[in-house]
């Protein structure tokens, strides 16, 4: 079991005032899988995605990633795993400015253990991977919204991650671009990765197998995909 | 990761900011380089007095009448005229003082010298033959004063090229007699023009027999100091301790807290003025590296700045596996980067401007000054510069490293 989450809360303080995001949520997620999670803006699911990639550890109930808690594992642990394991691919792409797509892909490789010599091989394999090696040179700014989330995407498998959080990665995009980053990710799919998908749209989570819907704080429905949308449907 | 890729990191971030970058660094640049300005004058200034003090030679002794003072309240005016010919005739003996080569008693003072109705203020030397080596003063002219001229108390006077100039103008001056205390004294030479040696300005002299000096000018009976020259520098100690002991002998002294003379050594000399010019180059210095840490503040500051704009690459950073470790030493390294630069630019201002100034020294004023570069300062410079970036940049380093990358999804 790659994700094991049981009776999950997490409440806000903000000015005097208690926001109740999650208000016990429990479920599972194998290796492999392809999960959309989904609901309005406000249900939790982003504060939900945030502490599955462990980057909020202020919870109550509990959250294991392979079989261990936050707690289990040291900072320098939870930089590893969001190095090795846990890949994450923003709705505003986080690419770095004046820096090129090779550098941007390659980023998580500086922060690795890789050997020095597999760095290059590897960022190249990744930007190929999501069809953008004749943008290898480009600066962010000259690439298109779903070039740059492509990148991003290159960033979050360069180093074989098994995990991938998509938190509203079509967000900021035109519906074809959208088609085309939902492609790759399915693909991704296909070779292995498991993709965690956070969307409020019901077509883009129609991509993945299975859809789990919240509505303030709580899951309201868990339910496999009968008719999954085809990447290659234009 | 890598060291050389904190590096380049650090690099890049530094670079898509590059006006703030060097603005921010002006103020270590300005430190610096006042700093290096400071210390290669000082030196400059040092070498400049030393050089003029080394004149004398290494060999020579001056004896002196009085008490050594002993503080700047210590005015040392007891036993002025304990020095007499009695001293330098028990000084001669070889027995007294085996390493003694030369040995000249020196009277001086101020008198006014006359000539066809010009007067000039002279600064009178009683001398011997011995001052031309040790100075390394003969004139231009006619010759200098002879140990004939002291056994005999000649009034005869060699004068420098400033006193010719007030008294004779363009006219013949050797053979001329000037009128010094109702008396006429033959001008037997005339100096080149030297400019200061040793403290002196040997232009606005007039050198006569300290004989002659003694009884016809100032009419005294004993020596205002006594120069003498060892054989070799080795015996210079001895030598010292030799003339003490004579001089307690020949002065009756039994308690050397009661000594009525005192020697220095050039080296002495040296020593003392080193002290002083080291701890005035010091005291710029201090100053000067307030400045330092005003630059140091600057740079904590736009750090901060630099750290809250950034948050969303910090936060992607950690998002991607940089644990706090590593982006402490990131921000570090920037800091340190940029106040090493400033450093660097510091040093190499520093070093053209004391240039700039070693020329106006030396061809504006016509001072004996060299250039001299601090080695010892720019080394200095660049360990202080890159300090000021570790300690200021330490706050914002850190600041930067506490960043949860939670705050790359919510910083807009």
């Amino acid at each position: 079991m790659l994700i094991e989450v049981s009776n999950l809360k997490k409440t806000y303080f903000k000015e005097g005032v208690d926001t109740q995001a999650l208000r016990g949520v429990s479920f599972e997620i194998n290796e492999g899988e392809f999960v959309a999670i989904m609901g309005p803006s406000g249900s939790g699911k982003s504060t939900l995605l945030q502490i599955l990639g462990f980057l909020d550890k202020h919870i109550n109930g509990t959250y294991k990633f392979d079989g261990k808690t936050i707690d289990d594992y040291s900072p320098e642990e939870i930089a590893h795993i969001r190095n090795k394991k846990m890949g994450f691919v923003f709705q505003a792409f986080n690419l770095l400015r004046r820096t090129s797509v090779l550098e941007n892909v390659k980023l998580p490789l500086l922060y690795s253990s890789r050997e020095e010599s597999t760095w290059d091989p590897l960022t190249r394999e990744a930007i190929q991977q999501v069809g953008l090696s004749h943008r290898i040179d480009h600066e962010p700014f000259q690439l298109s919204g779903g070039e740059q989330q492509r990148v991003a995407i290159a960033r979050a498998l360069v180093n074989n991650l098994q995990v991938i959080f998509a938190d509203e990665p079509t967000g900021n995009l035109d519906s074809k671009s959208g088609q085309i980053i939902m492609g790759v990710l399915n693909q991704l799919n296909d070779h292995g990765h498991t993709i965690i998908l956070i969307t409020h749209e019901t077509n883009v989570a129609e991509h993945a197998r299975r859809i789990i819907r919240i509505k303030d704080g709580m899951i309201e429905s868990d339910t496999v995909v009968k008719n999954r949308k085809n990447h290659f449907e234009k | 990761m890598l060291f050389k890729y904190t590096l380049k990191t650090a690099y890049n971030g530094l670079q898509t900011n590059r006006s703030r970058s060097a603005l921010t660094i002006l103020g270590i640049v300005i430190g610096i380089t006042a700093i290096i300005l400071i210390m290669s004058l000082g030196q400059g200034a040092q070498n400049l007095i030393l050089g003029q003090i080394q004149v004398m030679g290494s060999k020579t002794i001056a004896i002196h009448p009085g008490r050594q003072p002993k503080g700047p309240t210590d005015f040392a005016q007891m036993f002025m005229d304990s020095l007499k010919e009695k001293d330098v005739e028990e000084l001669k003996k070889k027995i007294n003082v085996p390493n003694l080569e030369t040995i000249m008693p020196l009277v001086y003072g101020s008198e006014t010298g006359t000539y066809k109705g010009d007067t000039y203020k002279l600064t009178i030397f009683g001398a011997s033959e011995w001052l031309a080596p040790m100075f390394d003063i003969y004139p231009s002219d006619g010759e200098f004063i002879t140990p004939e001229d002291i056994k005999n108390k000649s009034d005869v006077v060699v004068i420098g090229s400033k006193v010719k100039d007030e008294l004779f103008g363009n006219s013949n001056t050797v053979g001329e007699k000037i009128k010094i205390k109702n008396r006429s004294f033959k001008v037997v030479g005339v100096l080149p023009k030297k400019r200061q040696v040793s403290f002196m300005n040997f232009d606005e002299v007039a050198i006569v027999p300290y004989s002659t000096a003694q009884q016809y000018i100032f009419g005294i009976k004993h020596y205002h100091e006594i120069v003498v020259e060892a054989d070799s520098e080795n015996n210079m100690p001895r030598m010292a301790e030799d003339i003490t002991a004579t001089l307690r002998a020949s002065h009756d002294i039994s308690d050397p807290l009661k000594d009525d003379f005192y020697l220095q050594t050039q080296q002495d000399l040296a020593n003392r003025i080193s002290t002083v010019t080291d701890i005035l180059t010091m005291f710029l210095v201090a100053v000067a590296a307030i400045s330092l840490i005003v630059g140091g503040i600057g740079i904590m500051n736009i750090m901060l700045v630099s750290v809250t704009e950034r948050t969303r690459e910090i936060g992607l950073r950690k998002a991607i596996g940089a644990t706090e470790k590593d982006v402490l030493r990131q921000f570090l390294l920037e800091a340190v980067i940029l106040t090493s630069v400033g450093g660097v630019i510091g040093i190499g201002l520093g070093a053209v401007f004391s240039f700039i100034a070693s020329i106006i020294l030396s061809k504006g004023l016509g001072l004996d000054w060299g250039f001299s570069f601090p080695f010892f300062a720019a080394l200095l410079g660049l360990f202080v510069a890159s300090s000021v970036g570790l300690i200021f940049g330490l706050y914002p380093a850190r600041q930067a490293a506490k960043k949860s990358p939670m705050e790359t999804l919510r910083y807009e």
